[in-house]
């Protein structure tokens, strides 16, 4: 018989080596998140997966599972602190979803959606981020920018052109260019890599491409995240 | 003519009477007034307090992010801004021209926005004034009021405007800021479902618009000593018409006529509206005030809007509107009809047209099938010019190879009426309210002379929300004497 946990009060079975995330996943559980990907070690950066185990917060993308654990995911207080992160990741970058060529295609305005965010409650930094548009077919818009890093990692390790990078610290973090000149025309980014197509809200984009699907047909348009997370396996 | 009442002298030992915000318009807006001690007024300007700034915040941003950007600078017309700049970053694509179906969707669009503005507009913000007479209740001189006593009227009036909203959902995705046109054409067709819905009220809506106009023409009948009287003054007229001299708001050539109908200007392609318009700055206003250059700013200046296009075509390419035109055209003798209040009358001919174009629009099988999109060369600028239910829009904007925008001109309906505005509320001052102790009844005086312009100070420059009215008539010490409130 296979080691269990149990999860929102449900038995959750698991393979050692798995995380709670991958676990629950397996088990049709959808717990949010924005920097992990299925096909990414964890980056525990988000924190929108967190969990709450025997009385601890933790972030379920890098928490094995454990034989017998209690984890707690959809519950009034584990969700307030997951609106509450987004409500900072709202704040931290510029985010105008309004005229946002991303809008409904991106995952932050979709778990924001999901988990009920109906206003803003911190002050904007309202940050000093400028477009790059120097390369001939991806637009980079840094406002939006989460830190999640999945294009750092894709370009890195699945690309092998290492074109991204975050620099400094804190409030000062942000996305730059492993460029000289800083610019993305003058890195070897083509628009098929695996790092143009992964940003999950509305960074990295396609040029010339903005309202061609109408809004209100797009993916989360038509359904929350958590179901489309759980049917395509991301 | 008032022009002396643009500035008056000694403007420090003047009263001031202040109408802050102008009601039942869109946007913010004020009115001063300054009283010598005989109560004749010595200075009257509307002005346009706030600042928006799209101009500048549009730069530096990709220019297919535009159409859905800026259509934010209005919720009562943003289709009108969505599709000046399609059309203008068409060129940049080199989408020139668009394709059947992207044409004639974004017509269709286009004329909802028109039905709707201008139902909304008469109905809601202007009738109240004309059913119940400028110094009416004040409790009553609203949308309810009009619900209680005309419910048919108020009825009609709400139900045209869920057309226009339906029609413009049907097109754009949402009835308000959908993402419908894109540069170079359209994402989506009218679906056959929301046709057929459409179709079927089609010609309800026809019908009810001539009932608009009967009643617009029933009210002029009725006091023509107010009608074609009220806050009259003599200026040019200005809009796109088609080649041939139709009607025609959603594309065309500039046409300028003088005040007495002559023709200044005629043919003048959009992308040139430069080289014949020039934009004045006033310390007083964050309106800029246009004017035709050869011409200068104190000639040049002109009407946009109904009452110039209805005058300024050589006819209405649908008939029951052509025949109220002819009937709207005989009413001036000969002459330029240049009343104000006649704007309602034209704008109720427009709604007709309309109803029509939209009605005729639904049986286009190009609405609901057929190549969306057109490229070609690409191109650095575009400029897009729409008819929009408040008069003329100009869409300005060059894109650098990188795709962003470097450049963006708007010069919006309500910008192009600034002075005609203002005259209006100049004659209107010197006629109705000099000499006499200022009501809140007198003061609506002014308000109905800018409302029959159906400024959008939104548009024009900026507003913060809708804030209660407050008129305080000053002494020349300061003391307040007087002091009307309007929640």
């Amino acid at each position: 018989m296979s080691k269990q946990f149990l999860f929102d009060g449900r038995p959750v079975a698991f393979e050692d080596g798995q995380t709670i995330l991958q676990a629950a996943r397996v088990a049709g559980h959808y717990i949010p998140h924005l920097c992990w990907h299925p096909d990414f070690p964890p980056h525990g950066s988000c924190k929108l997966c967190i969990v709450k185990v025997a009385g601890r917060h933790v972030s379920s993308c890098a928490m094995p599972a454990k034989e017998g654990m209690e984890v707690e995911s959809n519950t009034p207080e584990i969700n307030g602190e997951r609106r509450a992160l987004l409500q900072m990741l709202f704040v931290e970058g510029n985010h105008f979803c309004p005229s946002c060529e991303k809008s409904g295609n991106c995952q932050l305005q979709a778990l924001a959606y999901d988990l009920e965010m109906t206003g803003e409650r911190f002050a904007h930094f309202f940050p000093e981020r400028p477009v790059d548009a120097s390369h001939p077919d991806v637009l980079l818009d840094f406002n939006r920018c989460i830190f999640c890093e999945l294009c750092v990692r894709a370009s890195r390790d699945v690309d092998g052109k290492n074109v991204f990078a975050l620099t400094e610290r804190g409030i000062n973090k942000h996305l730059v260019v492993n460029a000289e000149s800083g610019r993305l025309a003058d890195t070897d980014l083509a628009a098929d890599d695996l790092a143009a197509n992964i940003c999950p809200v509305g960074v990295i984009l396609k040029k010339r491409v903005g309202f061609a699907k109408p809004i209100g047909e797009r993916t989360y348009d038509v359904k929350p995240i958590h179901l489309v997370a759980m049917e395509d396996g991301k | 003519m008032t022009a002396e009442l643009e500035t008056a002298e000694g403007r420090e030992t003047l009263r001031k009477v202040a109408i802050d915000p102008v009601s039942r318009i869109e946007g913010h807006g004020r009115v001063t007034l300054l009283i010598d001690d005989d109560d004749q007024v010595c200075e009257a300007r509307l002005h346009i307090v706030e600042f928006r700034g799209f101009e500048v915040f549009i730069q530096g941003r990709p220019y297919w992010e535009v159409p859905v950007m800026v259509q934010r600078l209005c919720g009562i017309c943003p289709v009108s801004h969505h599709l000046a700049a399609s059309k203008a970053l068409d060129r940049v694509v080199g989408a020139v021209p668009p394709s059947p179906a992207a044409i004639q969707l974004r017509r269709l669009m286009h004329y909802g926005q028109i039905l709707q503005s201008h139902a909304l507009h008469f109905f809601h913000l202007s009738s109240p004034d004309m059913l119940f007479g400028f110094e009416a209740e004040l409790g009553k001189r609203n949308i309810v009021g009009v619900a209680e006593a005309y419910p048919d009227v108020a009825r009609q009036g709400v139900l045209l405007r869920k057309f226009g909203q339906e029609v413009i959902r049907a097109t754009a995705g949402k009835r308000i800021h959908g993402t419908g046109a894109v540069p170079g054409g359209m994402n989506r067709h009218l679906s056959l479902a929301d046709r057929d819905a459409l179709r079927a009220d089609a010609d309800q809506m026809v019908a009810w618009s001539q009932a608009a106009v009967e009643l617009v023409k029933r009210l002029h009948r009725a006091d023509p000593g107010l009608y074609d009287v009220f806050g009259v003054f003599r200026s040019g007229l200005a809009s796109l018409v088609r080649a041939d001299g139709a009607m025609d708001l959603y594309d065309g050539v500039l046409r300028f006529r003088d005040g007495d109908g002559g023709i200044i200007l005629d043919q003048v392609p959009d992308q040139n509206y430069r080289q014949v318009l020039q934009e004045d700055v006033k310390s007083w206003s964050y309106m800029k005030f246009p004017y035709l250059m050869e011409r200068g700013p104190d000639l040049g200046w002109y009407k946009v809007g109904p009452l110039a296009r209805v005058q300024n075509c050589d006819f209405i390419p649908s008939p029951l509107a052509e025949i109220e035109r002819r009937e709207f055209i005989d009413h001036g003798k000969g002459d330029v009809i240049h009343a104000p209040l006649a704007y309602h009358w034209a704008r109720m001919i427009e709604m007709l047209h309309a109803a029509e174009v939209i009605r005729d629009l639904l049986d286009d099988p190009a609405c609901t099938a057929g190549e969306l999109m057109a490229q070609g060369t690409r191109g650095k600028e575009g400029v897009g010019i729409i008819e929009a239910p408040r008069g003329t829009l100009i869409h300005h904007y060059q894109v650098g190879d990188d795709d962003l925008v470097t450049m963006c001109n708007l010069i919006v309906s309500t910008t192009h009426n600034n002075q005609a505005m203002n005259t209006a509320v100049r004659e209107v001052a010197k006629r109705y309210l000099s000499g006499r102790k200022l009501t809140e009844g007198l003061l609506n005086h002014i308000e109905v002379a800018i409302r029959a312009f159906d400024p959008c100070l939104s548009c024009a420059t900026h507003a913060l929300g809708q804030m209660p009215l407050v008129v305080e008539l000053a002494a020349a010490n300061g003391e307040v004497i007087d002091r009307v409130v309007r929640d």
